[in-house]
């Protein structure tokens, strides 16, 4: 309902061409492994797109579904969820909890027609900076192929109801 | 129940670090202060050469002062750097250190992009999603968990031996477990080491000893630990104790259950000699192992394989009766407060670089196994006699197996260019053949190594810069195998005939490093050593509190800088045990009693079973020493009663949409 909060993101953005599209991404990674994989990518001087914003979460396990969706509802074109690899949890077995609720979101998106590739779990420990590097590079690359996210008014108003809540 | 949070009508300070121009070459800190002084109940927003610094930190202290602050952002390098310093900042200018919140400008920005427009919006974001979040936090305080003092120490080669020892002479208590039947690891199977040719032995069996008779040590052979519970300060292990079918308190070394055995000659090849010699079926693995206790192996023992022995080893230790065929295996846990890991490395496996003949050609020998040819202690005595009885007068080593190469291991071993120099010393000293060395690059950094390698050079080492494309019997059939490389310097194919090639083999992680990480919850590098939690600021420690490392465990080293390493881990250990406490960050989760509905749904989710469900009230209830943080629970709660410090919903939800908000 853009007239109801005019400066609102939640303005459906203008279509794009794909060649001038900048994705707006946002990422959860968990603090001991892909966020650490972030850092050594800085330290390593790597080179990657600069259009994904990363949230700090102490474990992949607190990737509450939630968040997933408010990045949406807000404009975010794909969001990113980094966590250990499976067994390497620092806290045991977050990372399978992750993927559970993973598996069960990507069927939920599916079903309010956000494609996909616009969510996206990744294992990345903490030295595998080069694997970073392309994860990012990549989601961004297919995220630029889908274009914008342009929620329908229906998922809009799921937006302002989630917000409420 | 946590305070009302502050909804922050004001009073937000943002800082911008330049980190010199590490930042500041890439992103625009003029333009982000700018902005960042534009965003909603920001007070103040600076942008500082140095925030860390004094003179930053000082900076930040007056304005929360001067200005009444009530929040501090400060956006700089990793808050795995720094979050702490300003964290205390915060603290010493009168707020509480978690009335912060740190935006990582440089690792996630400034050095991964190119383009400065890009990095500068995206630097706006981060500080605009901060500054919105740290509106929301809350004063926290840090927990205070108690150390055991007691240490665990985790292989007992030269590094975990000299961390022993370095802890327990300082008064604690000491648990060394190690794998093997004696402690002294790989460097007691060397003869000299490198580059003062100190014997290794005469170095390294005075402290062996010492570990065998310190009080404070309690040492532990054929043992492993099987499972890792518990906390930095409180953790609890399982210990797996093999059997070694001689009691230790009982057996006084004498070793006449070895002459007594049935087997006259020695016939299982010994694993210490690197499989050159033989020993038999009861047998002590060297002669100054410690304990000074024999072992039998089951495999080779003929009481174990038919059980019709004379045992002949028990009649001849008659009262000392330190022999138990019946001896099983036992399990022990103990509480430690402290870990060690010094688990050391794997020699490569020559057979997996095929045409240098490991394994097909009986004169291709590893550097470990000349080791032990040289050895005066080792299968031959100490003379150099080839598998086919020759005496070798033209020798080949062969640096870099398995190191610096695509097709093995990338990394450089560190060590082998060394020890290729020292065994080309000992085999020309023994034998007085002709060595010839073939190097990619001679490596020999550290102290008298230069120096090292010129000595010998001058010995009359021939030195021959090219990789060893192939090693094959001469067509002569002198028995002489022709070593084949291309002669970088001067430009043309050699073929040299020899009578011993040595491989010197690089050095990996453990086989089974990568169950040992996971059972003490630790990261690896990409080749498979342990992580430490700084390259260069943090060598010793991980990412798991209380948790060190020590050796080759963590990457190839030499014998100089594993005892370092282990005087350090020591330290860090005696660090944490001397204060007594480490504080934690209070990042655990409760429950909201009035929302609660008492699904149970988070219960089963605990990794560390802290949730309990109060019958009495039908809530759950998290225990807060046993919640570790993760934030699990809190994700799976349907009706969002559970908090976790610092992650509530709404600070993620306040950041992510601060993320999106832009114009």
């Amino acid at each position: 309902m853009p007239d109801a909060m005019p400066n609102s993101s939640h303005a459906v953005p203008p279509r794009v061409e794909p060649q001038t599209f900048e994705p707006r991404i946002v990422a959860f990674f968990c603090n001991w492994c892909t966020y650490l994989a972030a850092d050594l990518a800085g330290t390593s001087r790597m080179k990657y797109s600069p259009n994904v914003r990363v949230v700090r979460v102490m474990c992949s396990g607190r990737v509450d579904p939630q968040f997933v969706l408010d990045a949406f509802a807000h404009g975010a074109d794909g969001v990113l969820i980094g966590g250990c690899h499976p067994g390497d949890c620092h806290y045991q077995e977050g990372n399978y909890k992750a993927l559970r609720r993973y598996r069960l979101l990507k069927r939920m998106l599916r079903q309010m027609g956000i494609e996909e590739d616009r969510i996206r779990l990744e294992w990345i420990s903490a030295s595998e900076a080069e694997r970073f590097r392309w994860v990012m590079n990549d989601m961004v690359e297919h995220v630029r192929v889908l274009g914008p996210l342009r929620l329908q008014p229906d998922e809009e108003v799921f937006a302002e109801e989630e917000v409420a809540v | 129940m946590p305070e009302p949070k502050d909804t922050g009508s004001g009073g937000i300070g943002v800082y911008v670090c330049h980190c010199g121009t590490n930042i500041a070459g890439t992103v625009d800190v003029n333009a982000l202060t700018e902005y960042a002084a534009t965003l909603p109940g920001v007070t103040v927003a600076r942008n500082y050469k140095y925030a860390c610094s004094t003179p930053g930190q000082e900076l930040i202290k007056r304005d929360i002062h001067e200005l009444n602050l009530t929040r501090v952002v400060v956006a700089a390098c990793s808050p795995c750097l720094h979050e702490k310093t300003f964290r205390n900042v915060t603290s010493e200018g009168g707020l509480n250190p978690y009335y912060f919140h740190m935006v990582n400008l440089r690792e996630h920005d400034s050095w991964v992009h190119t383009d400065k427009k890009a990095a500068t919006e995206k630097g706006k974001d981060l500080i605009r999603a901060a500054v919105r979040r740290v509106r929301l936090h809350r004063p926290l305080e840090r927990k205070r968990v108690s150390i055991d003092p007691n240490v665990l120490i985790v292989g007992g080669g030269i590094a975990g031996i000299h961390a022993a020892l370095t802890l327990a002479n300082a008064g604690k208590h000491v648990y060394l477990v190690e794998r093997d039947a004696t402690i002294g690891g790989h460097m007691a199977m060397f003869d000299k080491t490198f580059p003062t040719l100190d014997c290794a032995a005469c170095i390294l069996t005075p402290k062996m000893t010492a570990v065998k008779s310190h009080p404070n040590i309690t040492l532990w052979t054929l043992s492993e630990v099987t499972q890792v519970d518990g906390y930095v300060g409180n953790y609890k292990i399982t210990v797996k104790r093999k059997p070694r079918y001689v009691l230790e308190d009982a057996c006084v070394g004498c070793m006449e259950c070895i002459d007594a055995c049935v087997y006259k000659q020695a016939k299982v090849p010994d694993e210490f000699n690197m499989y050159l010699g033989k020993r038999k079926p009861i047998y002590i693995p060297f002669p100054q192992a410690v304990p000074q206790v024999v072992v039998i192996d089951r495999e080779s023992c003929i009481e174990f394989k038919s059980g019709k022995c004379k045992k002949t080893c028990v009649e001849v230790c008659a009262d000392r009766k330190a022999i138990d065929f019946q001896q099983q295996e036992k399990t022990e846990t103990i509480d430690v407060g402290t870990i060690i890991l010094a688990t050391g490395f794997f020699t490569f496996n020559a057979t997996r670089i095929p045409y240098y003949g490991y394994g097909t050609y009986p004169n291709v020998y590893t550097g470990l196994e000349v080791e032990r040819l040289v050895n005066a202690a080792g299968p031959t005595s100490g003379e150099i006699i080839l598998r086919d009885n020759r005496k070798p007068k033209a020798v080949g080593i062969v640096h870099c197996v398995g190191s610096r190469d695509e097709n093995t291991n990338r990394y450089c071993s560190r060590v082998c260019c060394m020890y290729s120099l020292k065994l080309a010393h000992l085999i020309k000293e023994k034998t007085d053949a002709e060595v010839f060395n073939f190097y990619i690059d001679m490596r020999t950094p550290g102290k008298g190594f230069e120096e090292f390698y010129n000595r010998v050079a001058e010995e009359g080492t021939h030195f021959i810069r090219g990789r060893v494309a192939d090693i094959y019997p001469d067509p002569a059939g002198d028995g002489h195998l022709l070593m084949c490389a291309e002669d970088t310097l001067m430009g043309t194919v050699r073929k040299i005939p020899v009578d011993m090639v040595v491989l010197s083999t690089g050095l990996e992680p453990q086989p089974d490093a990568q169950e040992v990480r996971r059972r003490f919850h630790l990261s690896c590098s990409g080749e498979g050593f342990f992580l430490e939690r700084h390259p260069k600021l943090a060598p010793v420690s991980t990412f798991t509190d209380g948790i060190f490392l020590a050796g080759c465990c963590q990457g190839p080293k030499d014998i100089p800088d594993t005892v370092a390493q282990a005087g350090a881990a020591a330290a860090e250990a005696l660090a944490l045990i001397d204060i007594g406490y480490i504080e934690q960050e209070p990042y655990t989760a409760q429950v909201l009693e009035e929302v609660c509905s008492g699904c149970k749904t988070c219960i089963p989710l605990c990794p560390y079973q802290a949730i309990s469900f109060v019958e009495e009230k039908k809530k759950a209830e998290i225990n807060e020493v046993l919640c570790k943080g993760c934030g699990t629970c809190v994700a799976s709660c349907p009706s969002g009663s559970i908090q976790q410090n610092l992650f509530e919903d709404e600070e993620i939800f306040e950041e992510v949409e601060g993320l999106l908000a832009y114009a």
